[in-house]
């Protein structure tokens, strides 16, 4: 027997799933629905902020999604689902009270305690408001133990925007600053238009060695804002970003969603960008 | 465990007593190649070709076969979905060193996070009778590079060396002494041992050096050639076929596809062989391509091989078998691109 076969082998296979009912279902766009699940088996779940689930509808597949809700022990989880495949167009069809398949969740995470008593910038774009959203609601959950919190979202369009909801508490939110703009006005639209690095001049300054970076979104967005944060004087390793790759299994084997030598579902998908460069295939 | 004899007069018992114990598989002839087949019983004996070359797949297709059941599902779950885990007692005779080493590197991967009970249920079920193999099948094996060309310690449980009207055999476990407890078998003797010395001797000769450096600093080369002209030129002739990572015995990379029944409610959960060259490997569901562009796939899987399991298993992710080379349409050859990465420091 080599040396990895001195154990037996496992008797649970890794690829079972959970079952998840889904408790509320609302349409945020025209393409993404906010799903929220509790777990039958009344087990809970914890998760910490960028991580993600495989969602499984059998006879038609899974899919890697992240979770949208605050990090923690809990009973529940959300998730904000954009309809481009088929599995997440199947999700749209669902309605309250349908169980799916969960497992996870797969994926490094970021533990926000490592940033307590820094500035926080959140920087998100289009979909990326999903996974950023649990970040942010975790830092206003526990504003206290946080410098400045800072937000910019930038949508496409005023219709693309997620969770209005949220965008209107953290507007009116005294103890964070609230920033949004979109790439298209239409006629109603009162709000900032342009890109999201347009949004960087509302910044305040702060102490770039007192801030982290929290860049989620298209690597689009992601490569010019990361430019906007580094001009600032942010380093390397305080701007946070989340690598959206395709991650079939969660179990680091599969190889899909494999940057060199880096399996994403495992040590990522929240890097630093000095991890990123150093990776080169990043973004 | 001292090694043992055993006549070639008595092969076909080894092999009935093998048929004893579950199934067996062995080389036989495919056309002018040679493939690991089942030999189904004593009568089939005949057809064992302990004197192949090299098959065309590696016995990799019997830990994770192409196509295989992971769940099981009924009204569409995620009520009532079941594990698939499934092994049988399997012997696997005449594994080359070179594909004792891959296996070895699957058992590493396998076992590695979330351990997958799929493989090594299987894997458990297996016994292993390697087979030594005096010289390389064709130009394209590099073995001896990548330290391939004597079996891994503790990586099989008997180990055959063909000494003309008889086989030394070599004992690594408790299944192979198990197996090897029959008067069939008789201790080696003296001329037995010369005679397995005199074997590895001629193979050492035969199997020639092809890279011009040693292989622990394959990792380190690959790196600083990851820049390289050389995958772009490679690439260049690259068809994306995968046949490359289909024959190579360390190659498993995997896509999970659902096969839902004719009563459009019950299925399964399957696993497949997937490639890393093939376009849509690295696309997401939102159109990205993430390595859309033939040489970054191809040197992603070079560097798979070279540097990356390594890395991750401590285990060689290229064996030098050679297979990707004999099989590529293209004629793309690791080993060349190995050899080529030798100059790549400071180019």
């Amino acid at each position: 027997m080599t040396q990895a076969l001195k154990e037996n082998p496992p008797l649970v296979s890794a690829y079972l799933p959970r079952a998840a009912k889904i408790v509320e279902k609302r349409k945020l766009t025209d393409g993404e629905t906010w799903f929220r699940f509790t777990f039958p088996d009344a087990q809970g779940v914890k998760y910490l902020a960028g991580q993600f689930m495989e969602v499984s509808l059998f006879g038609i597949g899974g899919a890697p999604i992240s979770i949208c809700s605050a990090p923690g022990q809990r009973d529940d989880l959300e998730m904000c689902v954009r309809a481009v495949g088929d599995v997440t167009r199947a999700m749209h069809a669902l309605n309250v009270g349908d169980t799916l398949a969960l497992r996870g969740p797969f994926g490094n995470g970021f533990d926000m305690d490592t940033v307590a008593g820094k500035d926080l910038l959140f920087v998100a774009g289009g979909l990326g408001l999903a996974p950023c959203r649990s970040f942010i609601l975790d830092a206003l959950t526990r504003r206290g133990q946080f410098g400045r919190v800072t937000i910019l979202y930038g949508g496409r369009t005023p219709k693309d925007l997620l969770f209005r909801d949220d965008l209107a508490v953290w507007a009116e939110r005294k103890d964070a600053e609230f920033f949004v703009t979109v790439d298209r006005p239409d006629a109603d639209w009162k709000g900032r238009t342009g890109v999201i690095t347009t949004l960087f001049r509302q910044v305040a300054k702060s102490d770039p060695a007192r801030t982290a970076a929290f860049i989620i979104g298209p690597p689009i967005m992601f490569k010019f804002a990361v430019l906007e944060a580094l001009g600032r004087g942010l380093g390397k390793t305080n701007i946070h970003c989340s690598l959206e790759r395709r991650m079939k299994c969660g179990l680091g084997m599969c190889g899909h969603c494999q940057i060199r030598n880096v399996y994403v579902c495992q040590e990522g998908p929240i890097f630093s960008y000095a991890d990123v460069i150093r990776l080169r295939e990043g973004i | 465990m001292l090694p043992k004899v055993l006549s070639k007069d008595r092969f076909a018992d080894f092999v009935a007593r093998l048929l004893g114990g579950g199934r067996v598989f062995a080389p036989v002839a495919k056309g002018p190649q040679f493939a690991f087949a089942e030999i189904a019983g004593p009568d089939e004996v005949s057809r064992i070709r302990m004197d192949y070359d090299i098959s065309i797949l590696p016995p990799k297709k019997l830990f994770m076969p192409q196509r295989e059941t992971l769940l099981t599902f009924k009204d569409k779950g995620p009520e009532g979905v079941r594990a698939e885990v499934k092994s049988q007692p399997t012997a696997i005779l005449g594994v080359h060193p070179y594909d004792l080493h891959a296996i070895a590197t699957l058992d590493a991967a396998f076992s590695k996070g979330a351990r997958d009970a799929y493989y090594l249920a299987k894997r458990g079920a297996t016994t292993l009778i390697g087979l030594n193999v005096k010289a390389p099948a064709n130009e394209n094996q590099f073995a001896a590079d990548m330290n391939a060309i004597d079996p891994p310690a503790g990586g099989y449980d008997l180990f055959l060396t063909d000494l003309g009207d008889r086989y030394y055999v070599e004992i690594s476990t408790g299944a192979g002494e198990a197996l090897a407890d029959d008067d069939m078998f008789t201790p080696a003797g003296a001329g037995d041992h010369k005679g397995k010395r005199a074997y590895d001797a001629a193979k050492a000769a035969h199997f020639t050096r092809k890279l011009p450096y040693d292989t622990r600093y394959l990792p380190e080369l690959l790196d600083v050639s990851y820049d390289s002209l050389i995958w772009e030129a490679a690439a260049r002739r690259c068809f994306s076929c995968g046949t490359c990572t289909n024959v190579c015995p360390t190659c498993y990379c995997f896509d999970v596809l659902d096969k839902l029944s004719m009563d459009a409610h019950s299925g399964t959960r399957e696993r497949i062989w997937d490639s890393c060259q093939l376009e849509g490997f690295a696309v997401v569901a939102g159109g990205e391509n993430f390595r859309e562009e033939r040489p970054s796939r191809l040197r992603h899987r070079m560097f798979r091989k070279g540097k990356y399991i390594f890395e991750r298993t401590g285990r060689t992710g290229c064996v030098g078998c050679g297979r990707c080379i004999t099989h590529c349409v293209a004629k793309i050859s690791i080993l060349e691109a190995f050899q080529q990465i030798a100059d790549q420091v400071g180019a």
